[in-house]
């Protein structure tokens, strides 16, 4: 391989004034036309090494040390005039939300063109405009080019936010997340996109994504990243089949898989954050590796293959370990056949004028769960809303065990409320955070059980013990948690009701794999001791194998296919299904191309 | 997964405290605040505590009319001879209970109108709020002293007064701060267990909106200290020969030449105490926004 494009050396980002590092010891490189994947969960500081890269940090941090050199040229010491022209130009970026990053009173060829003067290519504008968009696949006409931010859509957006960071031929270009928000088809065409235009241009492109398998489908070497370090870095191929690191196999063992009933495999506990990681080797408390050595000092970088270079004392052990099988998931709890507990008959709903849901029939039995897979727009979360009480602008019936519920959750009564719980998308959102957990679990065993103070303190804590949290969550605020563990206090909250039928909505979605994986696990699992009917709200079409016993897919406010799981997946009928199954990026389809 | 619990994971070194508490404290950091609050507390201390200390009765004759200051007379005497430095030490009392009585009772007012409004959604907060925007039309002055003048005089109808010309503008700031917190997921989760509406308005919305209430309530009463001390300037506080140091100015404006202090006091006292309060107000919203947070991780 030739000299690579980009250089980093032992670059450090720390609190500014405390001195607490947020990442430390990151090196590596990237040659002409490769991509590297930079994966980690949520606070690993992936993001901040993007951003140093550009020679830019959050507010509140500070480039402490270290070098980024941009063939040959070290960008962390240019003046603050310099750095201005090397953004955009030699190095760009493409941010995580396009919709926040384009300017909403800014029309789109404004914006282009504003791209273009900036680095001094303001000659052959016209061609210039013509040729971004090409590249991106949109069209180039002057109508395209009037409109607004607004008036495209997410793919688009993300579109127009790749062809500024390609217009100036950029030798770098550090891509953060910038799939995170767009739907498994538009995502599956940007990453298309975005391969192209790294090999045609020869760029080298840092991805930062949390997710394995778009890292998988786009990267040819991946840097795995834990609480600010880098653990493992290799081609993408040996990282997913042959990591040493244990930290990077855990990761990968709890990606969901398409194929076959695996359970999923979780970390148990939380990354540490700046300033309270433990002395030696991060992941020790975590790692079911660990030995004494690894709690004295961080292991150093040591070369297992050429370009395969890890952090680990066991590393060796954990080679020789091989990949652990994944065992079978626990029998699905089998459906009560006997009565249907919510049967959803011909349901019309609609925001304002437009009309969101069509004609839609469902029905969950006892010990049942039901996927409602979908993407955004598809209607899946109206639908769940209206059944859970929250969105009253519906026509059709809605019955639990034969009665007719009323729209809105005030017009039902108190059996009702209780029997049918929701729990909600992010539990950043969904949990009051000027409340105690005890507070928030007190509400519904206050509103349904007429309770003494002390028997409904007891009540709380069995809840959040059912939920693998103690007593010691009670007095504590949401911030003090982490996202999982909210997450779980707002199961807790709506299992506290005890009820029959739940309600999730995208649940894991704001989490992290890992968590997703424990959180999934134990919805599972309570549905099973608690023989709750299921309705499991999704986008992630690889968790429904593990947890689901029917499935339906929605496309337009319709469901367009309804079956068993493992029908619909593996013989999929209908074209829209077909399609959003090829879509999804899986490990699988990765590996096995990446190893043929 | 199954059998092992996930120890909960504490944020290590972090004390269990509630949000407000971590506000209240990063405004702290600041130095804006820590002036503010010495010098509301310099004025508190002054009218409270300065009571004690009064050489004189207020309204006992210790002098010749604007005589200069003298060992008797530490800052001489007033209008009528009677000494300036006890009349000042007694005459805060009242532009302070007025000032807070007021805006506690516009606060009270405004929060609830402007929750309801912003809760509510529907004709009932277009009905508020146009009310809201008849009072905010009138200048506060000029309502208080219709109210005064066919009343008459009487300290409720000051503090009633200043009091509901504040409430507009509370009601405005709860109501804008407060419609965003309405279609939050925590305030959907307690609607879909049939939480009552009050307990939704008082336990999910409003410990969500204290900011923004903390950073106006230290505002309003920044403008009633103003409004009140005109107002007793003008003669429709309290009446002579009680001391106030709004009536002071105006009793001694006229020998302000030849023995200023009788003026400049209140002045300078009235002027430090809305100082004081609106730096307070100003360190809070600045604590809230993040301004200055530097590199506090916290």
């Amino acid at each position: 391989m030739s000299a690579p494009v980009l250089v980093v050396e032992s670059l450090r980002v720390e609190v500014e004034g405390t001195g607490v590092d947020i990442v430390d010891e990151i090196s590596f490189t990237i040659g002409v036309g490769e991509v590297l994947g930079l994966v980690g969960e949520s606070g690993s500081g992936k993001s901040t090494v993007g951003l140093a890269l550009l020679g830019h940090t959050r507010r509140g941090a500070r480039i402490a040390g270290g070098a980024v050199r941009v063939e040959g040229r070290d960008i962390l010491s240019l003046r603050p005039a310099e750095l201005r022209s090397l953004r955009g130009g030699t190095v760009s970026y493409v941010p995580q939300d396009p919709a926040s990053a384009l300017n909403p009173a800014l029309r789109i060829r404004t914006q282009l063109e504003e791209t273009l003067a900036a680095h001094g290519h303001g000659a052959n504008k016209e061609e210039r405009l013509s040729q971004m968009l090409d590249e991106v696949l949109l069209p180039d006409d002057d109508l395209f080019l009037r409109r607004y931010p607004h008036q495209l859509s997410g793919g688009q957006q993300q579109r127009i936010g790749l062809a500024m960071a390609f217009a100036c031929r950029p030798r770098v270009i550090v891509l953060d997340e910038p799939t995170t928000g767009l739907d498994v088809t538009t995502q599956a065409h940007v990453l298309a996109t975005v391969r192209e235009l790294c090999s045609a241009h020869g760029v080298a492109a840092l991805y930062v994504s949390h997710d394995l398998a778009v890292v998988a489908a786009l990267a040819n070497r991946v840097a795995v990243m834990y609480a600010g370090r880098i653990v493992e870095i290799g081609p993408e191929r040996v990282l997913f089949h042959e990591s040493a690191h244990p930290y990077a196999r855990r990761l990968v063992e709890a990606i969901p898989e398409m194929s076959g009933r695996h359970a999923l495999m979780g970390i148990a506990g939380t990354a540490p954050r700046p300033g309270s990681r433990p002395e030696g080797c991060f992941f020790a408390p975590r790692c079911s590796f660990a030995a004494e050595e690894c709690t004295h000092a961080f292991p150093p970088v040591e070369r297992v293959a050429d370009g395969h270079e890890v952090r680990c004392f066991r590393r060796a052990e954990v080679l020789a370990a091989g990949a652990r099988g994944r065992p079978p998931a626990p029998d699905r709890a089998q459906p009560d056949h006997a009565n249907v507990l919510v049967d959803v008959r011909g349901v019309n709903a609609s925001h304002g004028e437009r009309q969101v849901l069509f004609d839609i029939n469902l029905a969950v039995e006892p010990r049942e769960c039901v996927a409602l897979v979908g993407e955004s727009g598809s209607g899946k979360t109206t639908l769940a809303r209206c059944i859970a009480g929250l969105h009253r602008d519906f026509t059709g019936e809605i019955a639990l065990r034969g009665r007719p519920l009323a729209a809105g959750a005030r017009a039902r009564d108190r059996e009702t409320r209780r029997e049918l719980q929701y729990v909600f998308q992010s539990p950043y959102s969904s949990l009051n955070p000027r409340k105690t957990i005890g507070q928030i679990i007190g509400q519904p065993v206050r509103l349904f059980f007429d309770l003494d103070h002390g028997a409904a303190h007891d009540r709380a804590v069995a809840t959040l013990e059912r939920v693998r949290l103690g007593a010691s969550v009670l007095n504590r605020y949401p911030h003090e948690l982490s996202g999982g563990e909210r997450q779980r206090v707002a199961i807790a909250r709506a299992l506290a009701a005890e009820p029959t039928v739940l309600v999730c909505d995208e649940v894991t979605s704001a989490l992290d794999v890992s968590v997703q994986a424990a959180i999934i696990d134990l919805i599972a699992e309570l549905q099973r001791e608690m023989q709750l009917g299921l309705l499991f709200v999704t986008h992630n079409l690889a968790l429904i194998r593990t947890i689901a016993n029917k499935v339906a897919v929605m496309s337009s406010g319709k469901i367009v296919e309804y079956g068993d799981v493992d029908a619909v997946l593996d013989a999929p009928q209908e074209a829209y299904t077909k399609a959003l199954l090829a879509d999804t990026p899986s490990m699988e389809s990765a590996v096995a191309a990446a190893g043929a | 997964m199954t059998a092992a619990a996930p120890a909960v994971a504490s944020v290590p070194g972090s004390r269990r405290r509630r949000p407000l508490v971590i506000l209240l404290r990063r405004s702290w950091r600041l130095g804006r605040t820590k002036l503010g609050v010495a010098l509301v507390l310099l004025l508190a201390g002054v009218t409270l505590i300065g009571p004690l200390f009064a050489p004189h009765q207020p309204s006992a004759f210790a002098g010749a009319p604007y005589a200069h200051p003298s060992s008797t007379t530490l800052l001489g005497t007033d209008n009528l001879g009677r000494d300036v430095l006890s009349r000042f030490l007694w005459g805060g009392r009242s532009i302070l209970g007025l000032s807070l009585a007021a805006t506690v009772l516009g606060l009270v007012l405004g929060v609830s109108i402007g929750l309801v409004a912003a809760y509510s959604r529907s004709l009932l907060d277009d009905v508020l709020m146009r009310v809201m925007d008849v009072i905010l039309a009138f200048p506060s002055i000029v309502l208080a002293l219709v109210a005064v003048a066919t009343v008459g005089p009487k300290l409720w109808l000051l503090v009633l007064v200043v009091g509901l010309t504040t409430v507009p503008r509370v009601a405005r700031v709860t109501r804008g701060a407060a419609l965003e917190i309405v279609n939050r997921d925590y305030v959907q989760a307690a609607e879909a267990m049939g939480e009552s509406r009050l307990r939704i308005l008082r336990g999910e919305i409003l410990p969500n909106v204290t900011s923004p209430l903390l950073v106006e309530a230290s505002l309003r009463l920044t403008y009633a200290i103003g409004l009140i001390a005109g107002l007793s300037f003008l003669g429709f506080g309290l009446q002579p020969p009680a001391a106030d140091w709004g009536l002071m100015i105006n009793e001694n404006r006229q020998g302000l030449t030849v023995q200023p202090w009788g003026v400049v006091m209140p002045v300078i006292a009235i002027a430090l105490l809305t100082i004081g309060t609106s730096l307070i107000s100003d360190g809070i919203s600045r604590a809230a926004a993040g301004i200055d947070r530097g590199g506090d991780s916290e």
